[in-house]
């Protein structure tokens, strides 16, 4: 790799590490100076590459460059504390390691950043700023890309950060694993943020397919980290896992070059990804222990059946019956609406067009689009109406594009 | 909204259903319920097996079976959010319990919020 592509690659890739190691070692009081001393390293690799060549060990080069910035840091802080406040709390860590060494072996990255990510995904913090400070603390991507992914400026990030490393602070969230009895507890919420981490790069409306396809590895990545360690290979984490690549298998099939989006109906089977279809089978198995029975385990089953494009009875009868346990365990009008789907398949349109009517979701544009698919081949004219009525409420040219089109089919 | 639940009365639970009858209900009760889940007015609910059932009584007296000298028993019941009384009474009229002839499903509102209960 040149020099051009090497720097990004490894900010990408080192970055998270050399925040996690120091904000562990810091607390989270000195998040910004871990942040100022990983950044800064970064400056002077391009400073110093760029004259004198890159180094034959980049990464090794990296490391020892932060250290020393951080042990300086480190010599400045004890200096101040031993003058003017003795006996402060920085002392805890020193018990184990030289009082400045920096400890940045495989293994104590790979702790720094799976305790970073409880914290950071710590219920008081807002679930917004969760996946802000997720995005950047734990995956690494610059301001303006993560402006990209929310479609809004850096200012805004920024101050969204600023925030929430305020309430890091406020709240003095201890940088560690939760204990046996709050894991699950605890879990349920990194879960959720991952989850939405990987949504917001599957379901965004940005047209940035690159920047989309990196948040749902992103998410897939730290879901990862969860299974790769044994106190958090959980069979929710494992279901989610699975979910996720069950559905990245269709990220190449589902969006165009235009970055449109391609209706299940109509993708191209071969471009579904089958090793990531295998992982998700994988996955899914091992989450099939204990006897906790998540909202991901089903979502991770209705996807897998999403993998089988056999329009089968049995495939929509064991569908429908997920969408129901899901919903019972949690609503969502996106969830009720598939179930409605499933429900036609299974049980007929007639029942169907009585349960969607109760929905009334009618903000919804995706409410009238199934409403006008059940109707058609019964009530011509009302599914022409309802898709009429989903023309109106669609917001973005893609989603119009697509509904335009069942209209059009409608009177051919 | 108020919080009713939907208790089914069994005329005689006694009567024992095929396997392949157990099962027709079985999906009939799962569609009933997630049309309910898919309007966000589910709350809990279970099922209430007829084995392993005691009815114990005044002074400590226990007998075998909820049904004892009358026939008629419980046997589940589900938690729904509704409006209004006859909201409810609507999702109870789907319920396939009421296929059964004699069976009933009993419609009460849960005390809560009334600054008494919580």
């Amino acid at each position: 790799m040149q020099q051009p592509e090497l720097i990004p690659h490894l900010f990408r890739t080192e970055y998270r590490k050399i925040i996690a190691v120091l904000c562990k070692r810091f607390g989270f009081v000195e998040i910004e100076t871990a942040e100022d001393i990983a950044s800064d390293t970064f400056m002077l690799a391009a400073q110093t590459w760029s004259l004198k060549g890159i180094p034959p060990n980049p990464v090794a080069w990296l490391y020892t460059v932060a250290k020393n910035k951080a042990k300086n840091f480190l010599h400045q802080q004890a200096t101040f504390t031993n003058k003017i406040v003795p006996a402060t709390s920085t002392a805890e860590n020193s018990a184990t390691i030289p009082e400045y060494e920096i400890d940045l072996s495989p293994q104590n990255i790979n702790d720094s950043q799976l305790q970073m990510m409880f914290a950071i995904c710590h219920p008081t913090i807002a679930v917004e700023a969760q996946i802000g400070l997720s995005l950047r603390i734990l995956c690494g991507f610059g301001i303006e890309e993560i402006a990209d992914a929310f479609l809004t400026n850096k200012e805004t990030i920024n101050k969204r950060l600023f925030r929430a490393k305020e309430k890091l602070r406020e709240e003095n969230i201890p940088i560690e694993l939760p204990g046996i009895t709050e894991i699950d507890e605890r879990l349920h919420s990194v879960l959720a943020t991952i989850y939405l981490l990987f949504s917001e790069g599957y379901y965004s409306i940005s047209n940035n397919k690159t920047l989309r396809k990196e948040l749902c590895f992103e998410a897939m990545r730290l879901c990862n980290m969860l299974v790769e360690n044994k106190h958090t290979n959980k069979p929710p984490v494992n279901a989610l896992l699975s979910l996720m690549c069950f559905h990245a298998s269709r990220f190449e099939a589902r969006i165009n070059e235009q970055g449109e989006l391609i209706l299940y109906d109509e993708q191209d089977t071969s471009l579904w990804d089958a090793d990531l279809i295998s992982k998700g089978s994988y996955f899914l198995n091992c989450s099939a222990t204990g006897n906790q029975l998540s909202k991901y385990h089903l979502e991770a089953a209705i996807a897998y059946w999403s993998t089988q494009k056999d329009d089968t009875h049995e495939k929509w009868e064991t569908v429908l019956q997920l969408y129901n346990r899901l919903l019972r365990i949690e609503y969502s009008p996106i969830a009720a609406l598939n179930r409605t789907f499933a429900l036609s398949k299974a049980n007929g349109k007639q029942e169907a067009i009585i349960e969607a009517e109760k929905l009334q979701l009618t903000s919804n544009h995706f409410y009238y689009t199934l409403l006008g698919e059940l109707y058609k081949g019964i009530d011509n004219v009302k599914a022409r109406l309802h898709f009429e009525k989903a023309l109106s409420l669609a917001k973005t040219s893609t989603d119009k594009a697509t509904i335009q089109k069942k209209v059009d089919q409608l009177t051919s | 909204m108020d919080e009713y639940m939907l208790i089914f009365r069994h005329q005689d639970g006694t009567k024992i259903a095929s396997p392949e009858q157990i099962q027709i209900w079985m999906k009939q009760t799962m569609d009933w319920i997630g049309g309910i889940s898919a309007q966000g007015k589910f709350v809990e609910g279970n099922g209430l097996p007829f084995d392993d059932s005691k009815v114990v009584w005044h002074q400590g007296v226990v007998t075998d079976g909820p049904f004892g000298e009358i026939k008629e028993t419980i046997g589940g019941y589900i938690v729904v959010k509704a409006g209004s009384i006859e909201e409810a009474v609507e999702f109870a009229k789907g319920c396939p319990v009421l296929q059964g002839d004699g069976n009933s499903v009993e419609v009460r509102k849960i005390a809560k919020g009334d600054g008494v209960h919580k």
